[in-house]
């Protein structure tokens, strides 16, 4: 294959940036994403220029470091698939290809494709833990959770942080990522404790740094894990719910 | 063993950067209904639930003013009952003053979350894109929120000037509801006017009447599947009513001069409101 990409380059987080051009013959199309962007940076270390820098760490779809926007879509054009899982087969020889950072006021640009994504992390601290008993680990079933209670909260639990739901959304709203961080903890009897002031400290923080949401359903196309806005739904209604709970009787139903 | 300088900064925690918050935090406190409102999830609650309000009204008045097609009698009847409403236990047109004292907070409280979320997304939205973004579920409902709000809301203005306080209607006489309908829809331009910001609130009403379900969080397996079509259901019924009264006007399906409970001098109306005449007269 022979692609040509239009990669963001910029040095610092300081430095302005611009969209460069690189032509990048002889690639296959068994090749992942990234390997494609390795062999382009081998050449370019040839020559002596400047790798371009990326984000990447497993290479098998669940750390999600390796976020990008390619082509005007989060993780590019596969569904369910973070950027290091998407194959070249998914696009045409001497296709043009676009890529870059995820874009929103919470995500600064460090360099070239790299975003500093730790505005989640200061979601995460805020209330992403729950009360734990000390002592020995407790005994595997001693808490039974009915299989479709344990199945959504897996499906928050998938959430890797990539940050492909702020970057697809026109709002850069971080919705889909804080309800899956709340849900996973909030939808299981262990996570009921802290359940109200999680969301509420959750939310709090999550709207110190990004837009809001507008319900239209990208950040849940873009998701590589496919982490539904139902999850939205049950944050929302928990923070409403937050308002009014007496706090007294929260052992209470 | 001493470390390296090299390794003791591996070793160390890097210094994490300031981000730069788009809503700092506020100090002091306030009562929790202001918090609550202060917060962007509390203001899509506030925008659900102000719409729904102002969709109950919309359907009523869409139906309500179906009784155009029952003929000037009916419908200036039935204008008198909404001013006559739960009297004697108010006095005359109170009951109707109170809901439109209800539907104008709750505009008001629709339009202020909508700005103020829209300047939050604003700068949320940092740089933006090089390239156009390739939307794979926003439509073009969705996307267009703020300009179809905008369009509705300027029509709302000149609705009330043309129909309710008759300032921008050159024939209109104050309670004769059909004679005023009929004579304002006849001019091509409102009819057109009324048509373009129908199907407006429609675009509007189809986006709203289904993302207020994610917005107050009513959300359940067993009927999601649901919320779509009523989305569709809705705004689809709404916006056919309402944009059929200007395309009756127009093609003389509803007009004064054809219709026994108006009286008119060749084409000129000179009234519509006899129906309480006829009932005494045999």
């Amino acid at each position: 294959m022979h692609v040509k990409l239009h990669v963001w380059r910029q040095a610092g987080p300081t430095t302005p940036g611009t969209m460069e051009t690189y032509d990048a013959p002889g690639i296959s199309e068994e090749m992942s994403f990234l390997e494609m962007l390795d062999v382009v940076n081998e050449r370019l270390n040839a020559d002596g220029q400047e790798p371009i820098a990326f984000e990447h760490d497993c290479r098998e779809g669940i750390c999600g470091s390796c976020g990008m926007m390619i082509n005007g879509q989060a993780h590019g054009p596969q569904r369910g698939t973070a950027t290091c899982q998407l194959h070249m087969r998914k696009f045409q020889d001497g296709a043009e290809i676009f890529i870059e950072p995820w874009r929103a006021a919470a995500f600064p640009v460090l360099k070239d494709l790299i975003v500093d994504r730790s505005a989640f992390d200061r979601i995460v601290e805020s209330g992403g833990y729950i009360t734990a008993p000390t002592g020995a680990a407790p005994d595997a079933n001693l808490t039974l959770i009915p299989k479709e209670v344990a199945d959504a909260a897996m499906d928050a639990a998938a959430c890797i942080g990539c940050g492909a739901c702020v970057a697809a959304c026109p709002n850069s709203a971080g919705q889909l990522f804080t309800a899956a961080k709340i849900n996973h903890l909030n939808l299981l009897p262990q996570g009921q404790a802290e359940r109200y002031t999680r969301v509420q400290k959750m939310v709090d923080t999550m709207e110190e740094f990004f837009g809001s949401c507008t319900n239209h359903g990208e950040c849940q196309e873009a998701c590589p894990k496919d982490i539904s806005i139902d999850f939205i739904a049950y944050m929302n209604r928990d923070y409403v719910k937050a308002q009014l709970k007496n706090r007294k009787l929260l052992s209470q139903d | 063993m001493a470390l390296r300088e090299a390794d003791r900064a591996m070793a160390t925690t890097m210094e994490r950067p300031e981000i730069p918050p788009i809503n700092p935090k506020r100090g002091g406190t306030a009562p929790w209904p202001v918090t609550f409102y202060r917060s962007a999830v509390g203001k899509k609650w506030v925008m659900a639930v102000t719409g729904i309000m102002v969709m109950g009204f919309v359907f009523f008045h869409a139906v309500g003013n179906l009784k155009v097609y029952l003929g000037a009698e009916d419908l200036n009847h039935y204008a008198e009952f909404l001013q006559q409403l739960l009297v004697p236990i108010l006095p005359p047109t109170i009951a109707l003053w109170i809901m439109r004292g209800g539907l104008l907070v709750a505009i008001v409280f629709h339009i202020h979350s909508a700005y103020g979320l829209t300047r939050m997304n604003h700068r949320a939205n940092g740089s933006g894109y090089e390239q156009r973004r390739h939307y794979q579920a926003a439509n073009a409902a969705s996307r267009s929120m703020r300009w179809t709000g905008i369009v509705v809301g300027l029509f709302i203005l000149f609705h009330l000037a043309d129909l309710t306080f008759g300032t921008l209607n050159p024939d209109f006489v104050r309670d004769d509801v059909y004679r005023n309908l009929v004579a304002s829809l006849s001019r091509p331009p409102v009819a057109l006017i009324y048509i373009i910001a129908n199907i407006g609130l429609g675009i509007h009403l189809f986006h709203g009447s289904w993302s207020m379900f994610q917005s107050l969080g009513l959300n359940n397996p067993r009927w999601n599947s649901w919320r779509k079509g009523f989305a569709i259901g809705f705004a689809g019924l709404v916006m056919v009513i309402n944009v059929s009264f200007p395309i009756a006007v127009l093609t003389g399906v509803v007009s004064a001069t054809n219709n026994p409970d108006c009286v008119t001098d060749g084409s000129v109306i000179v009234d519509c409101t006899q129906y309480e005449n006829q009932e005494a007269t045999p």
